[in-house]
């Protein structure tokens, strides 16, 4: 049984023109100890997917699901008590802006205390050396002194680390980090890279990644879901996603890296924006920034096929060995001979 | 903290000089003389007229009775009422604690009602409670004191009955005055009869004067409870898988009452202002009904003392609001 189980996983905004979809049938599966990542440009839809499964959303969202079971509890049956007793305790997150995720009224240990007192219990005392036990390993200098902190005289890798001592104070088995490091410096980025990977080592966790930097998916993850206008547009292994991505969106991503761009001069990018609610083309969402796009992708809203392990959404996945015969080569597709759109060598994502 | 506090001191110096300007000039410049409203309607000899002006000072120059105040004032001396010669420091006091007493139950009233109101409506938010309180709050917000007071006093004290038209207390208890406040010189006399009517005679001034100052806790509240519901650590704190109670009561109101005691400080002003109407409307004796008779009959040094006096509580009040944005914010403190 998957620790966290999600299928179809729609996500509404009740907004003044109607109900926005912000995040429609995504599915997730992740096993105990596993390291995910979910991976897309903003807008589309990685933090409000994992918003709705800790519940953690505002009045506004519809969130609705074929099945959302955390370790084979519904998460959509329990009582709000029950739920309380999950989100915090065996699944936690950490956000993407630690300066302003704690609260500026009360201490560093303050805040540590009220999740393990919430969650665990105990006595202060063995509750205060919980909390300094707890800064010392997200590596906090000094914790007998930063316990008495307020969040201002924090600078952000340490209010982040703050923010993971809190999340794994009451040792969850999930850990959901949100875009942890797109606020900080470089630098600090690959620190708290390493503090999240570490611990999760150390405690065999799992953790879900959420970020759009596919270097950072490329150091940390082992499963990887591109996310993509808040449709799952592929799901692959790490190191398959890399060699062979499915989805032209996926690919045009790890173009836009700079490791892989080689001697070109100037770096790939994806023209055009993630569309918002009021600019959804019709067909593939994609389909207005993809070079592969034809007249059926304008028309016609993908569906991944049911054979495809990487449930790519796109008429025409890209060439995959696992797969055999690159979709384009099938002979039913009228639109398959369309030589731009299956050009095997592409040489760059802009046009 | 320390030098927080002395240099909030040292601000309010220039304000308090403005405000020694501004009530010297003020009452100077309405129309009216105080030695011919002393005469009334008998007339005075011209002879008579200059006597007393020069008796009282008034012959001088502006300037120099400006001054002459403010050398009063450096040593705790206002000048002696025109009317009844007394000091007017001392009538100030007489008549303060009174009006003390009805602002504090008023505010204690706006405070105890207002902000839950507050809290809920935006918890509530869009709901039919949220309309609901904030339609009375506008209400009450825009309702004349002098008229909400006669409605009240027309419907709980003469229709029903239930409460005391006016005064501070009933004329079967006499209470010897030890702080001035009613209720407490009641406790200290150990007469629960008398707390207990001194209670019932503060019901309905307290509504009226508390009215206005609740109308805008409860919105300044709910506005300031939903800014900060939409904060990331609101967000975390239900991550933390806590009880919705606390997230409310504890996660965000602690930071939202930050705006809400400045707009509390801001209030002692207004009640102070408010207290005006209310005492007239209820013969309560306290400095709104004092300044209200020592304007008609332009006596100066009662004017300018209770106007400069009024205004250096209100600047302590907001200095003590200031100190108390440190207890709570700890981003002021350190």
């Amino acid at each position: 049984m998957a620790l966290l189980d999600i299928e179809g996983l729609s996500v509404r905004f009740k907004t003044s023109s109607g109900l926005f979809a912000a995040v429609e049938n995504v599915d997730i599966n992740v096993d105990r100890g596993e390291v995910w990542s979910i991976v897309g440009e903003s807008g589309s839809g990685k933090s409000v997917s994992m918003l709705a499964t800790m519940g953690l959303l505002p009045w506004t969202a519809q969130v609705t699901a074929d099945k959302m079971a955390f370790d084979g509890q519904d998460l959509q049956q329990l009582s709000s008590r029950q739920r309380r007793r999950i989100v915090g305790g065996e699944m936690s997150m950490i956000f993407q802006e630690p300066m302003s995720s704690l609260n500026p009224c009360f201490t560093v240990g303050t805040q540590i205390d009220e999740m393990i007192k919430q969650h665990l219990g105990g006595s202060r005392k063995e509750r205060h050396e919980r909390a300094l036990d707890l800064l010392a390993q997200v590596g906090i200098p000094d914790p007998a002194r930063r316990i008495k902190a307020y969040p201002h005289q924090l600078s952000g890798g340490m209010s982040q680390r703050v923010m993971i001592a809190m999340a794994i104070s009451c040792n969850p088995r999930l850990l959901i980090a949100d875009e942890p490091t797109t606020a900080l410096d470089v630098t600090i980025q690959a620190q708290i890279l390493e503090l999240l990977l570490k611990l999760q080592e150390d405690t065999g966790m799992a953790l879900i990644l959420i970020t759009h930097d596919m270097g950072v998916v490329a150091e940390t993850a082992k499963h990887v879901v591109v996310q993509y206008a808040g449709r799952q547009v592929e799901k692959q292994d790490v190191k398959s996603l890399f060699a062979h991505p499915r989805h032209p969106y996926t690919e045009a991503l790890l173009s836009a890296l700079p490791e892989r761009a080689g001697d070109q001069d100037r770096l790939p990018t994806i023209p055009g924006v993630v569309p918002g609610q009021h600019d959804r083309p019709s067909g593939c969402l994609f389909n207005p920034r993809c070079q592969y796009a034809t007249e059926h992708c304008r028309e016609v809203e993908p569906v991944a096929a049911p054979d495809d392990p990487a449930s790519t959404l796109c008429h025409y996945p890209l060439d995959h060995p696992a797969v055999g015969t690159p979709p384009s080569a099938t002979p039913q597709d009228p639109l398959a001979s369309n030589p731009s759109s299956h050009n095997p060598s592409r040489p760059e994502v802009r046009p | 903290m320390f030098k927080f506090f002395l240099v909030k001191l040292a601000q309010l110096v220039p304000t308090f000089i403005g405000v020694t300007i501004v009530a010297f000039s003020f009452i100077r410049l309405l129309p009216g003389d105080p030695i011919l409203l002393m005469a009334g309607e008998r007339g005075i000899s011209a002879e008579r007229y200059a006597e007393l002006k020069s008796q009282l000072g008034f012959d001088r120059s502006l300037i120099v009775q400006y001054f002459d105040f403010l050398k009063g004032l450096l040593h705790g001396d206002l000048g002696n009422s025109l009317v009844t010669h007394a000091p007017v420091m001392d009538e100030f006091m007489s008549r303060f604690p009174a009006t003390l007493e009805l602002s504090l139950f008023a505010l204690a009233f706006a405070v105890i009602i207002g902000l839950p109101a507050g809290v809920l409506a935006a918890v509530k938010r869009g709901k039919t409670l949220d309309h609901t309180v904030m339609g009375i709050s506008l209400t009450g917000y825009s309702m004349p004191i002098f008229w909400w007071g006669l409605l009240l006093i027309m419907l709980f004290s003469s229709t029903l009955g239930w409460t005391p038209v006016s005064g501070r207390i009933s004329y079967m208890y006499f209470i010897e005055p030890v702080t001035g406040f009613m209720t407490i010189d009641s406790l200290i006399a150990g007469d629960w009869g008398a707390f207990l009517s001194s209670l019932h005679y503060l019901i309905l001034p307290s509504i009226v004067l508390g009215t206005i100052p609740l109308a805008v806790i409860a919105r300044q509240t709910r506005s300031s409870m939903l800014e900060v519901l939409g904060e990331d650590y609101v967000r975390t704190a239900r991550a933390k898988g806590l009880s919705n109670f606390r997230v409310i009561m504890v996660h965000t109101l602690r930071n939202a009452l930050i705006s809400v005691v400045t707009v509390i400080g801001l209030q002692v002003g207004l009640l102070l202002a408010g207290a005006i109407p209310t005492e007239t409307i209820f013969s309560w004796p306290g400095i709104g009904k004092w300044m209200i008779d020592a304007i008609s009959r332009r006596d100066y040094p009662s004017v300018q003392g209770g106007l400069v006096l009024i205004a250096f509580i209100v600047m302590i009040v907001n200095l003590l609001v200031d100190l108390a944005y440190g207890v709570i914010n700890p981003r002021i403190r350190h």
